[in-house]
């Protein structure tokens, strides 16, 4: 199988190939357009900030290409809120492949939202195999609201969507590579979709 | 509900741990990434892995060590010690690293606080911060604690916090190695003037040091190093005792 990891220079991109290379799957770094549109799966990560973010995807050519992509493609924390149509963070314009908008968190508790959370409301054959209530890791300070879309839930306090599935598009606000055997389970799921 | 975070700290020098670590079922001691792993397996929330070591070549090691724990930890980890610029934090990041934390550069040079978040974003940039009760009360160290900093800590934790650190480690060099429980009045004072997680450190020695950093001093994670790799207290047993403190724990 042919799995690429999208390479925008968006962050911690290793701990995805790293956790894919424990599957048995040797996945592609790459921000080639052509090789991404060959691929089978792809992996959409990100760490960071979503302007810059933003910025290199419009530099590299791929916020033309990614949206119009037909295979399973999984973003992860940012790359889900890349994956948008807009976020708070910066008033930055996303890629709006799902019609959602990303808003910072308004909270007494702390924000970045870092640490080990439990998921709920779990659908899609992406959480098969999971447990109602396991924990996965997030770090972030916004997120993606809950929506007809949402796939997982998680509370900080408010309820919001811990991931989203829009078509072939399925999106993880958590490190699903950090995230333990739980996590390894949703790799593999995105894997045998 | 988030949990709170249970962190072994690993002390690294020339690619191995140092003091001795004793797991029965762990064949190398000295080696990080089995330790990593066992740590993991045992419901550590993330790892801490400190370079202790001095010299440039020295570092070069960690480095490689740091891809290695990478590819064979599937939980969190920070790495810290003697990162003093930009390119030391996107070296150990592109390793791997999920966090990286700085102590005495971010004293030196405050506006690298800043510079680093604004580059790799603030998940991943801890501020260690030591520090110590001084007749003039509380106050930041430097240097690996040995150098008294004109900064008030609270003051300091609020500055880092500005300038866009994500996440604040704070040991108590009072409590460091005393096993007497944590610093529960600078831990808590911080906690309630910041608006990032902060990890207590720094004088763990029971389970009820555990239960009482975080329900009186609102610590969002608790580190310690000695404890857990002597086996004084195991992480499983501590988690349930925890948990049964009515505290949200990943079990």
């Amino acid at each position: 199988m042919n799995v690429v990891i999208i390479d925008y220079k968006g962050g911690n991109v290793q701990s995805v190939r790293f956790a894919l290379e424990r599957l048995g799957v040797q996945a592609t770094l790459t921000e080639d357009r052509e090789t991404i549109q060959q691929a089978d799966k792809v992996i959409f990560p990100g760490e960071g900030e979503a302007n810059s973010a933003m910025r290199q995807l419009t530099a590299d050519g791929l916020d033309k290409i990614i949206p119009a992509l037909t295979q399973p493609f999984l973003g992860i924390c940012l790359g889900m809120q890349l994956m948008c149509r807009h976020s708070e963070e910066n008033d930055t314009p996303m890629l709006n492949i799902i019609p959602l908008d990303v808003k910072r968190f308004v909270t007494d508790l702390k924000v970045p939202h870092m640490g080990w959370n439990n998921i709920y409301n779990l659908k899609s054959p992406l959480m098969k195999g999971l447990n109602e209530q396991d924990y996965v890791y997030f770090v972030h300070s916004y997120h993606v609201p809950q929506s007809e879309h949402t796939i997982a839930a998680a509370d900080y306090p408010q309820p919001f969507s811990a991931a989203v599935q829009y078509q072939n598009f399925y999106a993880v606000q958590f490190h699903a590579e950090k995230s333990g055997p739980t996590g390894t389970k949703i790799l593999q799921n995105f894997l045998d979709l | 509900m988030l949990t709170k975070r249970i962190i072994p700290c690993l002390d690294i020098k020339n690619g191995r741990t140092v003091k001795g670590i004793m797991f029965e079922n762990i064949r190398d001691a000295g080696d990080p990434v089995e330790l990593g792993a066992e740590y993991a397996r045992q419901g550590a929330d993330e790892l801490v892995f400190l370079d202790i070591t001095a010299t440039n070549e020295e570092r070069k090691t960690f480095a490689a060590l740091v891809r290695d724990i990478a590819r064979h930890l599937d939980i969190p980890f920070t790495v810290g010690g003697g990162i003093s610029c930009v390119a030391d934090v996107e070296l150990l990041l592109l390793e791997g690293a999920d966090k990286v934390s700085v102590n005495s550069a971010a004293i030196k040079t405050p506006e690298l606080v800043n510079e680093l978040a604004k580059r790799f974003g603030s998940q991943c940039i801890t501020v260690a911060i030591d520090t110590k009760f001084t007749p003039q009360g509380w106050k930041v160290f430097s240097r690996a604690g040995t150098l008294e900093t004109p900064y008030e800590t609270v003051e300091w934790a609020k500055m880092v916090t500005d300038l866009g650190a994500g996440e604040i480690l704070l040991t108590s060099m009072s409590n460091d190695g005393t096993k007497n429980g944590f610093a529960l009045d600078i831990t808590g004072a911080v906690s309630k003037e910041v608006s990032i997680p902060v990890i207590a450190s720094g004088g763990a020695g029971s389970v009820e040091h555990f239960s009482e950093v975080f329900q009186e001093a609102q610590a969002d994670a608790a580190l310690a190093a000695s404890i857990f790799h002597f086996g004084e207290i195991e992480i499983p047993y501590l988690k349930n005792y925890l948990a049964a403190q009515n505290l949200p724990i990943r079990l």
